[in-house]
């Protein structure tokens, strides 16, 4: 679970920010302890709620715009301090706090010491999206079968190393291009330099020298996000032994090169690299590759994006010793059991990018001026992002969101961490449900998943004393993959028949990152599948593999329907 | 279970199977002198249209324990994945269809042993079974002791530094070459996917990862061709690459000018031969089945000519006469084998070529039958053409070319002028082991068949 790879990120703008202001206008969600939406809450009003959001929201944009005139012309907070909130660091998770406290009309400043975006910007989600969108091409054009079932036919396909590698460069640039002028265009302070917490809101920015400048808030989200985690006996020269960093700079395609480790990072680069033409072992450290997947789509994916392709792997063994190609050798991997740690094989390879997973980044935060203590180098939080010292006790003011917290390590995790957070600070009882927060790898095809696995599910209901159901659709009956000659797939959703509440859904195939939205929501907003089940997809649409996948559950429906009843919360 | 419900997806749209009813059934009857219950697993009909099934992965090893009802395989049909369960108690004894295999429906995927002792009896049938190449070398000491078929991730654990790429050892897998005896020729010595596949005696595919498609022409093997010169470019000019069909074609065609040929031709009088096609003609025979049939009987008489020269230095007689006939198609060319033509009556024959005609048509030829042939035919005839020499296909002794029939004035011994049709027939051969003489003489056989054509219909 990283971020630096799995996320996509829409790409913010004012306007499209604003629009969501809806969120705050009608009354009943700001009630609600949970983000999630309860259907109850609309109750029968909700019809008469929906045109009334329309109007406000065009009102509370022109009045938002006209607070920004106010508060730029103020260039105060009004509550005493520099600043009503600072945020250090500007990756995705900081970016959508600020958005939001602007938003509320807080007078917000933002730190950050390297560039604007953070990792998933300028070193994960974003140029890696570039490389897998040239790969998936790659691999489309290369696939003669595929081709010639379309009627098409295609010359030796062939790629510009320097090219692909300058569409992730400049799709970063981009993107960070984008953030920085919807900060600054919302009146967001980006100060530049390292942010010091001196202690409760108070804290220094700069380069840490005399230059740094003292500045007080009275609120501070630590979002420093996190670094790709090197375990040790590992020699990272940037060159033949990499990490995400580098390999997204693509300089270049190695003949053969070992992943260590098998997670989304891996999986997506074993995507890059083999389209490209390298062969790949991955080393795990598990008995199984792709660990962290529900064990069926893992099954399906390993079927469908390792066995055919150029990849082999070694399980349940540890890289002790990685050294990069030297003095006319290769590189040289030396792996030891996992379990018995004694050594087995040497591994000679082109190349070695470890993607082992990532450590958070909280170096020179000044943790320590506050009684804090890493837990494994994470900022230890309740579930509502406030951040806990040595003592048990929450600093009062502080919050952590996003990497550096560790709790759900992407950056669409951190984003809404960080609106939650000032859901909070601006008087609003909030907790996020991180079981609503979708996850995708981009592989091709893709892999998402929201809520549980199949054997968390079951863990679960062992324990609560409830029943879990299983239905599954394939992408094979779907017309439009059958159009796009994708049918390789398959959606898995994980229920209670009891109650009609959906799980956790698991989708594999063609799109499925961009799927799985329509149960991330349903989860969020706590919708029941016997409810869902009438919403109607256009045909022919991949989302029909949903729509089949919620009609063919079955839910026991014991209890009267409490649906048409507007329940107060 | 988990098949049935996964099945939801399909089943509105076609009636559905239970899987598990079709899956095994007692051999122990048809065989009743062995005592032994050894059953075969056979690939089931998942839906109404399926007609082959492709084995996704087998749940179970050999040798693993199987109790009724339980998951065996996975197999992916026309329309979705299904886990297929076993019937009874048992041993899988024997995987005869492995992951990743296709097997038409009914076929024997494994077999199911009800002790451990009919375990090597079972593997013994499987090995008869098994439609791939011999097993590897390596032979397993204990055929009782259960062998579990893990998908090792490391080829060869020799003391020795082996040191091949993972492409490199899937192919090796694939094509069972033992890996621990390969050179490796690529960077630091280590075995690459090329020295693997010279190792199978393949063909190198050209540098794209892309899986090589069945040639359609016979698939022997050779380097494919330096790129060509350059050729000055000519501007607007469009260029379209081979399509399968093509490439394998112009692959057939570049190796065939390591075969040292010479032609040899003959005028051959057709009247009796028109005269009896017009008989047969409304019983459906054509001319293509008459002069397949004619060449066949001549070949029976001439075994040199339906022979193949494999190595350069001997020869091998085939043990049947089978025909190939080349089929102009829109995209390219094709030979559909006539097999045993010399053994088929013309009905028969004609009858199996509208069927290899309409299969090449719809491309559904299998392998063998349009890379069996042993001598071929082609007939330029119907476009009026006189005479063409074609090129002798690889791994074939002759082909024969021919020409129009058409009125042709003919002096006799006497002097005397008549006008009889004549068509002139060509024959291209490998001149390692087909000499001009018995060319000459298969010739003159092959036109007094023609010549005399009541044999044929006999």
């Amino acid at each position: 679970m990283h971020s630096a790879i799995s996320l996509s990120l829409s790409s913010p703008s004012p306007i499209a920010r604003s629009s969501a202001v809806n969120d705050t206008c009608p009354s009943p969600p700001r009630s609600l302890r949970f983000c999630g939406l309860r259907r109850e809450a609309f109750g029968a009003g909700a019809s008469s709620a929906a045109t009334s959001l329309r109007l406000t929201s065009s009102d509370s944009r022109s009045q938002h715009s006209n607070l920004n005139g106010v508060f730029a012309a103020l260039k105060g907070s009004s509550s005493g301090f520099d600043y009503d909130l600072v945020i250090i660091g500007a990756g995705v998770g900081g970016h959508g706090a600020a958005l939001h406290a602007v938003e509320k009309g807080l007078k917000t400043a933002i730190i950050e010491g390297d560039v604007v975006g953070g990792t998933c910007v300028n070193r994960g989600c974003v140029p890696s999206k570039a490389l897998l969108a040239v790969s998936g091409r790659m691999r489309e054009l290369q696939n003669e079968q595929h081709m010639k079932s379309f009627g098409l036919q295609v010359a030796a396909a062939g790629y510009d190393r320097q090219k692909v590698a300058d569409h992730a460069n400049n799709l970063a640039s981009k993107i960070r291009g984008n953030l920085t002028n919807s900060m600054k265009a919302l009146g967001v302070d980006i100060l530049t330099g390292f942010g010091t917490i001196l202690g409760p809101q108070k804290l220094k920015f700069g380069k840490g020298d005399s230059g740094d400048k003292i500045i007080t808030a009275k609120d501070i989200i630590v979002a420093t996000g996190s670094v790709p985690l090197v375990p040790k006996g590992i020699e990272v020269d940037g060159k033949t032994v990499i990490t995400s960093d580098h390999a997204l700079k693509l300089e270049f395609v190695p003949q053969w090169i070992a992943i260590v480790g098998s997670g989304y990072i891996g999986l997506e680069f074993s995507d890059v690299y083999t389209a490209l033409g390298s062969e790949v072992t991955f080393v795990e450290a598990l008995d199984q590759i792709m660990p962290g997947f529900d064990p069926e789509i893992g099954k399906l994916a390993q079927r469908v994006l390792v066995n055919p392709r150029k990849i082999d792997s070694y399980t349940g063994v540890f890289a002790s010793k990685i050294t990069p190609a030297k003095d006319g050798k290769p590189v040289q991997i030396e792996l030891i059991d996992a379990k018995t740690k004694e050594p087995k094989e040497t591994l000679e390879v082109d190349a070695a990018l470890i993607a082992t997973g990532r450590a958070p980044f909280t170096k020179g935060l000044g943790l320590e001026n506050i009684n804090v203590q890493t837990q494994r180098g994470f900022v230890p939080v309740d579930e509502r992002m406030r951040v806990i010292d040595a003592n048990g006790k929450f600093v009062p003011h502080l919050y952590c969101i996003g990497d550096a917290n560790g709790k759900m390590m992407l950056a669409h995790a951190a984003s809404a961490q960080g609106i939650s957070v000032v859901e909070q600070v601006t008087g609003n009882a909030h907790v996020l449900n991180h079981l609503s927060i979708p996850a995708a790898c981009f592989t091709h095809p893709e892999i998402s998943m929201v809520g549980l696995t199949e054997p968390q599910a079951r863990e679960k209901a062992e324990k609560e004393g409830f029943e879990v159901s299983i239905v599954k659709t394939s992408f094979k009956a779907n017309t439009k993959a059958l159009a796009e000659n994708e049918g390789e797939g398959m959606a898995k959703l994980i229920y209670r028949p009891d109650n009609g509440e959906i799980l956790g859904v698991h989708i594999f195939g063609l799109h499925a990152a961009d799927l799985i939205h329509e149960a991330s929501n349903a989860i969020a907003m706590g919708t029941l599948i016997q409810d869902i089940k009438f919403a109607v997809h256009a045909h022919p649409t991949l989302s029909e593999v949903l729509d089949e996948l919620f009609k063919s559950a079955k839910v026991k429906l014991t209890a009267p329907k409490t649906v048409a009843q507007a329940v107060p919360v | 279970m988990a098949s049935l419900s996964f099945s939801s997806s399909v089943s509105s749209s076609t009636p559905f199977l239970r899987p598990s009813a079709f899956l095994l059934s007692s051999r122990s009857a048809r065989l009743p002198l062995v005592r032994a219950k050894i059953r075969e697993i056979f690939m089931p009909a998942l839906s109404s249209t399926m007609t082959e099934g492709k084995i996704v992965s087998w749940v179970k090893s050999e040798g693993d324990v199987l109790s009724k009802g339980e998951p065996v395989v996975v197999v992916e049909s026309d329309k979705a994945d299904m886990d297929v369960e076993t019937f009874y108690d048992g041993i899988l004894a024997a995987i005869v269809v492995n992951e990743g295999e296709t097997a038409p429906v009914g076929a024997a995927i494994g077999l199911l042993a009800e002790t451990e002792a009919e375990i090597a009896e079972a593997r013994a049938k499987a090995a008869a079974q098994s439609p791939a190449a011999p097993p590897p070398v390596v032979e397993e000491p204990a055929p009782v002791a259960p062998k579990a078929e893990a998908p090792a991730p490391v080829a060869a654990a020799t003391p020795g530094k082996l040191v091949a790429t993972p492409f490199a050892k899937k192919l090796a897998k694939q094509h069972k070459v033992d890996i621990s005896k390969l050179v490796g020729t690529g960077p630091f010595g280590r075995v690459t996917p090329e020295d693997v596949e010279k190792a199978a005696g393949i063909a190198p595919a050209p540098k794209a990862n892309v899986s090589p498609a069945a040639a359609p022409v016979s698939p022997a093997a050779a380097s494919p061709p330096k790129t060509a010169a350059s050729y000055p470019e000519i501007p607007g000019a469009k260029v379209v690459p081979f399509t399968t069909m093509q490439a394998a074609v112009s692959r057939n065609m570049i190796e065939s000018l390591a075969v040292p040929t010479f032609r040899v031709g003959y005028p051959i009088a057709t009247d009796a031969l028109d005269a009896l096609y017009k008989k047969v003609k409304a019983k459906g025979v054509t001319m293509t089945a008459l002069l397949a049939k004619a060449a066949a009987m001549a070949l029976v008489q001439h075994p040199e000519v339906n022979a193949t020269c494999k190595d350069g230095k001997s020869f091998t007689y085939n043990s049947s006469v089978n025909i190939a006939v080349a089929v102009a198609m829109d995209d390219g060319l094709i030979t559909p084998v006539l097999q045993d033509a010399d053994k088929l009556d013309l009905y028969l024959l004609s009858k199996k070529w509208k069927e290899l005609v309409e299969k090449a048509r719809a491309k559904q030829l299998q392998p063998q039958e349009y890379n069996s042939g042993t001598f071929t035919l082609s007939n330029l005839g119907m476009f009026g053409v006189d005479r063409f020499d074609a090129i002798l296909p690889p791994g074939q002794g002759a082909i024969m070319a021919v020409g129009a029939s058409k009125p042709t004035v003919v002096a006799d011994k006497e002097g005397f002028f008549t006008v009889k049709n004549q068509m002139l027939v060509n024959v291209t051969a490998d001149h390692r082991i087909i000499y001009g003489a018995d060319l000459a003489a298969f010739l003159q056989t092959f036109a007094k068949i023609v010549q005399n054509p009541e044999s044929l219909t006999m």
